[in-house]
């Protein structure tokens, strides 16, 4: 009932071209953002902004460059952990040489250089398709970890091997190292990740994102109609490696403060993939609703038993977790192959009939 | 007829994969505001013909004249595009994962100029192409009368009109020669009178240069100026409809003679 266009007519392009043409959505989008910046780093404790809502928000970001490149150019990609690297060791390569740099620059300047290193790296698409290239991009993830760890430059020759994120200021008030607070680190990813989503949105619905699903959809057409494959797939490579430089940046100074390789192996990649595939191949909103599902609900599951009064070993709960966790991923697959931004679409094409079913 | 200047020649063009010889030695003369019916039975070389005009294959002999300007070889189908060649697949090609208004937005690409950042913050210039370019694709969506299905995904449509959306994303790159492949292929009489009206509107209202493969030989008769045969790679016979239907050679290769 609440939910209805009728009366809503567009009597402009630009107005028939918005991001969100319907008013109730907009108002939807206004409030998850009051609540996001607003209610949520008043109320939220320290564990659910470090130890929930902030990697969510880092996968998030990363979900929706991998989602650029795998679900709108249809290019796959294993190499996300690699890119993240990249990041995460560009930026505490450039605040340790310039400390006074603006730590923002910084960041952005991460994601440049892993865009450098993801158009390398997206060369081998031009040649090869689907699974090959998958194959191909964890050549990237292999080497570039591979990089990190043996060359002792990038971690500033530290003997243990780990870069950790040294204190930094954003406009007198400390974001990263261990003073910043979790509530001053959970606004700065959470700003972060609503202008790129909102970036993001804008190019798949201007010209260079159309250009993408057509290489995506059929490339040969794609090719006659005058799209050159070459740049149009190295520019979803940047652009895609571009978000997980940030994102790999951000898991070093604001969520982890020290890392090694490890942190971005080949698990990182898998994951990103999943929460892009159960979120929804070709869906921004989908890349953020499927980084949820994989970082909330294993939290969700470990902490089940205890709500429900349930004491069992901890071993053995961590493995029925896993069961479980893995149960519901078939199950949404199987609900909706075309992942969940597709059943909450469906949900509000339904919604937009209620109660009248014609 | 023999006065209108010519668009395209395609002059003494060879086309081989390994032993097949898919066109021998075929010069084509394509005259500016003309519909050229290219006819034939199967495997004659129709859809390798067009392969060759907008640059997918490339002739080991013959050269192509497009515009007075002889093609240099090693054009890719995405320059041919630039020079103002669209073309239609006989299986419909179309991006199914996107609208009716998207497919037909992708094919205004080569009229875009807008750079990265502009298109990332919706601003400037990317925003005043998107709105300009948006009302071209509007006046090719009421041209083909498929203003109802704006934003439907392409993949959803029925048959009939996926080949419409096709002709509408060639027709909104506004190309000077518009290459059909079998644009009625699967259609009831309706859809094909249908599409036989578009065809002929596109030469007169955008003034638009026809190249169309087809099977149906009345729709052929009907519409064409002018007709190709082609019958094992070989062009067998040129001439307006009336010759065509008499040439012997036709009759022998593909038309057939009528059992009273």
């Amino acid at each position: 009932m609440l939910y209805r266009e009728t009366g809503q007519f567009k009597t402009s392009y630009r107005r028939d071209q918005a991001i969100f043409p319907i008013a109730q959505d907009r108002w939807c989008v206004a409030l998850v953002l009051v609540a996001a910046y607003g209610v949520v780093p008043a109320l939220a404790n320290e564990y659910w902004l470090q130890a929930v809502l902030i990697p969510f928000l880092i996968y998030a970001l990363a979900a929706i460059g991998l989602n650029l490149l795998t679900g709108y150019t249809g290019q796959l990609s294993l190499g996300t952990g690699g890119f993240m690297a990249v990041g995460a060791y560009t930026a505490y390569k450039l605040t340790t040489a310039m400390p006074d740099l603006n730590i923002v620059i910084v960041f952005l300047f991460a994601g440049i250089v892993a865009a450098a290193v993801g158009l390398v790296f997206g060369l081998p698409s031009l040649r090869i398709k689907g699974l090959y290239l998958a194959v191909t991009t964890l050549a990237a993830q292999f080497f570039l970890v591979w990089l990190f760890n043996r060359v002792a430059w990038f971690y500033n020759y530290n003997p243990s091997g780990t870069i950790t994120a040294p204190p930094r200021t954003l406009m007198g008030i400390m974001v990263t190292g261990p003073e910043a607070t979790a509530a001053v680190r959970y606004l700065v990813v959470l700003s972060f990740v609503v202008f790129f989503a909102l970036i993001a949105k804008n190019l798949v619905r201007s010209e260079i994102g159309r250009t993408w699903m057509a290489i995506r959809d059929m490339d040969v057409a794609a090719e006659i109609i005058g799209i050159r494959p070459l740049t149009t797939k190295l520019s979803a490579f940047a652009v895609s490696s571009f978000y997980c430089g940030i994102a790999g940046a951000l898991m070093l100074f604001v969520y982890l403060g020290s890392v090694e390789t490890l942190a971005f192996d080949i698990n990182v990649s898998f994951e990103v993939l999943f929460m892009v595939i159960i979120g929804g191949l070709g869906s921004i909103l989908g890349s953020i609703i499927g980084a949820a599902f994989i970082t909330i609900l294993p939290i969700f599951l470990t902490n089940a038993p205890h709500l429900v009064g349930l004491e069992m070993r901890v071993d053995l709960a961590k493995e029925i977790e896993l069961i479980i966790f893995g149960g519901f991923i078939i199950a949404f697959l199987i609900l909706e192959p075309r992942g969940l931004a597709r059943l909450w679409q469906i949900g509000k094409e339904k919604l937009r009939r209620w109660p009248f079913p014609y | 007829m023999g006065s209108r200047e010519s668009l395209l020649s395609v002059e003494g063009v060879s086309l081989s994969f390994g032993a097949v010889q898919a066109l021998v030695d075929v010069s084509i003369e394509v005259y500016g505001g003309e519909i050229l019916a290219i006819i034939g039975p199967n495997g004659a070389g129709k859809t390798s013909l067009l392969n060759v005009i907008n640059g997918v294959y490339r002739p080991q002999q013959g050269r192509l004249v497009f515009m007075g300007q002889a093609r240099p070889r090693n054009l890719r189908p995405y320059h041919v595009a630039r020079q103002g060649i669209a073309r239609t697949f006989q299986n419909v090609a179309l991006f199914k994962g996107m609208s009716t208004l998207d497919n037909l937005m992708t094919g205004r690409v080569l009229h875009m100029r807008s750079g990265l950042l502009s298109q990332a913050l919706y601003w400037g210039r990317a925003l005043r192409e998107e709105e300009a370019q948006r009302a071209y694709v509007e006046r090719v969506i009421n041209f083909l009368e498929i203003e109802a299905i704006r934003k439907t995904p392409v993949g959803r449509l029925p048959y009939g009109l996926q080949k419409r959306v096709e002709l509408g994303r060639a027709l909104a790159a506004e190309p000077r020669l518009l290459l059909l492949d079998e644009p009625m292929a699967g259609m009831n009489v309706e859809e094909k009178e249908d599409m036989c009206r578009f065809i002929l509107d596109i030469r007169d209202e955008f003034d638009i240069t026809c190249v169309l493969i087809e099977h149906d030989m009345g729709v052929v008769m009907d519409i064409s100026d002018r007709i190709v045969v082609l019958d094992y790679g070989r062009k067998i016979a040129d001439g307006s409809p009336d010759e065509v239907r008499a040439n012997p050679d036709v009759i022998d290769a593909y038309l057939g003679v009528a059992h009273a």
